[in-house]
């Protein structure tokens, strides 16, 4: 029962820590471009500039 | 993220540019590498999956100053009407529900097996008690999308998927609860919650299916505010939107573009080209003195017109209203699913109370009868069902975007399934309804003739030589270069080539269209051009009438130029038929018991593409077409239209099959549940189960656009 009182608590947090990180990035535009972002990471920032 | 997102600086604003032919990674670092360059720009950001640039720039540089640099870059780009316009995502409200069910769901299963194992007394209790605090929250929110329909469906006396749905949630998770307050066996939060769970999977594909299909015919509209430039009283010339222009205003129509607003020519003579509003495919000759219409396409060379009618008073306008009115006529279609919802929930409700009434008839406490009517309407509830129609329609939509046919919503497949006629408009649907040169007078050019053609072409933006330009190039031509190169409006584009006079001109006194080429020294070259039959078409048509579908033509066009067309595909044909005489035809054939599909692509076609059983546009298509109708295919090759009719008729199928699997489980599960022994363990293995061969069945028409 001790093991329980720990690990349920954990294991709920866990899972409502996730669902807090998706509606952080539902809210946060992060599902604005999947397309962009997929794209993005071929691009060369080698000239030295900032991008985004 | 950088200023973009946050508020914005003194004296700058944002811009939101559409930008149709981005598509990888280097067009992204190009626009926003060479804006960021740019004197007055801040910043740029790319947004490839709407095709979209936002800029945030100084308020003196006016958004065609952006679409000039953008030019610049090498990409065509046009402001967006309506501001900052998003197009509201359907799949958005959606996510969040089907976050908080999944989360729930999972959570909830975990403590659930536990109790199943064998958990007993105090540890049981708490289980439920933890279930009951993440199930009921999580239940009451991620089921709103479904209480909320099935609450208006009911207020306004009638019913669909979502009520028997509403109801068994709802039943379930009260009476979990109560079982949870007074220590009972058995919880049924996970099957609410899963049930939930399924079903809003089933509608986020259904909405992202929708979202996808809208941002691929998005790109094709034109995005261009209509205007024209408007010539003042001292010579200014001034950029005006349509809804500014005024009768009596002089606007000034440079070749190649489109009249923003009806009118009087008043100095300078052209050819317009009237397909797009008339279906007419020869162009139409314009002195001073004559009227031409709003939406017609200026070929030759720059006029300048008075604006007779603008606003409610075009052909436009009146080809509006006359798809309004046709709009409304179609939406009386009841889709399957909620056809289906209105066969099967009284059924599984009158189950449910016979079983409440047969255990209290049998002698069962009333408690017990109503824990046993419960389990009969959670194992009825319609979780493959639910699934049954949007997977099968995501799957087939998906199969034919990729073979370049964007489906614009469920129904219009289920519509498409059953039509059994076909009307064809001709210029722009079963022709390419754009003059391409003459394949012979092509391929009798010399190579060096060539080269030079596709050179002079390559510098004007005209319709003609783009078409020229780019059959030139598709046959493997090279461009030279050229010196002292002139475009002269109205006459053609004339350069030095290795010391020699070249021309690409308009013939003088040439019937139809046609372009003659000019090299000093040699003798002039005449190239016809001519609006062509698509490709494919032949086999096409052969494909639909394998179909059963019979198709025939229906053309605002000249009886001379339908009768060739009709004679090359062997189809009958109705010449110079008018919007409303479209309509006319389809309501007709309507009448007689036939599904029509209609394809068509142009502004006279709108009304009809609105009254048809089903419809498809060509992305060549006016902006009218595209938005009319429920398909639109963007290849050339006319094959578009027997494989959108065989995957729809394929996904049909695969729906009906869909919906024998889930109530074939139904059947075998609701005598268990009518005997009172279906546990929560038993109700949770057999929905996920029917759900995953639903998918399964489904995922065969991944093959179906073929």
């Amino acid at each position: 029962m001790n093991g329980l009182a720990l690990l349920m608590p954990v294991a709920l947090g866990l899972g409502l820590l996730g669902l807090a990180a998706f509606f952080w990035s539902l809210r946060h535009g992060q599902f604005e471009d999947l397309d962009g972002a997929a794209n993005r990471i071929l691009i060369d920032d080698e000239e030295g500039e900032e991008n985004g | 993220m950088t200023a973009l997102a946050q508020g914005l600086p003194q004296g700058s604003e944002n811009t939101v540019l559409a930008v149709p032919g981005m598509h990888c990674a280097g067009c992204i670092s190009k626009i926003e590498r060479g804006l960021t360059g740019v004197a007055g720009i801040e910043a740029a950001r790319v947004n490839l999956s709407a095709r979209q640039v936002t800029i945030l720039h100084d308020t003196r540089l006016k958004p065609r100053d952006l679409v000039v640099e953008l030019e610049r870059i090498g990409f065509e780009a046009e402001p967006r009407k309506g501001a900052l316009a998003r197009s509201p995502s359907a799949v958005r409200p959606l996510l969040a529900p089907l976050a908080v069910a999944s989360f729930a769901c999972m959570n909830v299963m975990l403590l659930s097996v536990s109790v199943w194992s064998g958990a007993e007394g105090s540890t049981r209790s708490l289980f439920h008690w933890i279930s009951a605090l993440i199930g009921v929250p999580a239940i009451a929110y991620a089921g709103m999308p479904f209480f909320k329909s099935a609450w208006g469906a009911l207020r306004r006396g009638r019913t669909n998927m979502d009520v028997p749905i509403s109801i068994g949630v709802t039943i379930a998770t009260v009476l979990s609860f109560y079982e949870t307050v007074v220590g009972g066996r058995d919880a049924w939060f996970d099957g609410a919650l899963m049930l939930l769970a399924f079903l809003l999977a089933g509608r986020v594909l259904d909405a992202m299916m929708r979202d996808r299909a809208r941002s691929g015919v998005d790109a094709l509209l034109g995005h261009a505010p209509q205007g024209a430039m408007v010539v003042g009283a001292d010579g200014t010339l001034e950029w005006r939107k349509a809804e500014e222009l005024a009768p009596g205003m002089v606007m000034r129509v440079a070749a190649g573009e489109r009249l923003a607003a009806d009118g009087e020519i008043v100095t300078g003579g052209s050819r317009f080209d009237q397909a797009l509003l008339t279906g007419e495919s020869a162009p139409v000759a314009g002195a001073p003195g004559d009227r031409v219409l709003a939406g017609t396409l200026n070929l030759d060379a720059p006029v300048d017109v008075r604006v007779g009618a603008a606003g409610q008073d075009t052909t436009l306008a009146e080809i509006a209203r006359l798809m309004e009115a046709a709009a409304q006529d179609r939406s009386h279609y009841v889709r399957i699913a909620d056809r289906a919802a209105r066969a099967y929930a009284p059924a599984a409700h009158t189950l449910a109370a016979l079983t409440f009434l047969g255990w209290m008839i049998a002698g069962a406490g009333w408690y017990h009868a109503l824990v046993v009517a419960v389990s009969v309407l959670i194992i009825t509830c319609p979780c493959a069902l639910g699934l049954a129609v949007p997977v099968a329609q995501v799957v087939a939509s998906g199969a034919l975007m990729r073979a370049g046919i964007m489906v614009k919503d469920g129904s219009a497949l289920e519509r498409m399934a059953r039509v059994d006629r076909a009307l064809l408009d001709k210029t722009g649907t079963l022709t390419l309804g754009r003059p391409v040169p003459d394949p012979a007078a092509i391929a009798a050019l010399p190579a060096d003739a060539a080269a030079v053609a596709l050179s002079l072409a390559s510098h004007s933006r005209h319709p003609i030589s783009r078409a020229l330009a780019m059959a030139l190039a598709g046959q493997g031509h090279r461009a030279v270069s050229l010196e002292a190169v002139e475009e002269r409006p109205g006459e053609g584009v004339f350069a030095l080539w290795q010391g020699r006079r070249v021309a690409l001109r308009r013939p003088e006194g040439a019937s139809g269209i046609a372009v003659t080429l000019d090299i000093a020294g040699d003798p002039t070259r005449l190239i016809a051009f001519a609006d062509r039959l698509r490709p494919d078409a032949a086999e096409a048509l052969a494909r639909l009438d394998r179909l059963g579908v019979e198709a025939s033509i229906l053309s605002g066009d000249h009886i001379a130029s339908v009768a060739q067309v009709a004679r090359e595909t062997g189809l009958l044909a109705q010449a110079e038929a008018g919007p409303e005489d479209k309509q006319e035809a389809i309501a007709r054939l309507q009448g007689a018991g036939r599904n029509v599909l209609m394809a068509g692509d142009g502004l006279n076609d709108g009304p009809a593409l609105a009254r048809a059983d089903a419809s498809i546009a060509p992305g060549s298509a006016s902006d009218v077409g595209l938005q009319a109708a429920d398909l639109v295919f963007v290849q050339d090759s006319l094959l578009a239209l027997p494989r959108a009719v065989s995957a729809a008729r394929a996904t049909m199928r695969v729906v009906k099959q869909n919906f024998i699997l889930a109530i074939g489980y139904n059947l075998l599960a609701v005598p268990l549940a009518m005997a009172g022994l279906v546990t929560p363990m038993i109700a949770a293995i057999a929905m996920s189960a029917s759900s995953l061969v639903v998918i399964a069945n489904s995922l065969r028409l991944a093959r179906a656009a073929r």
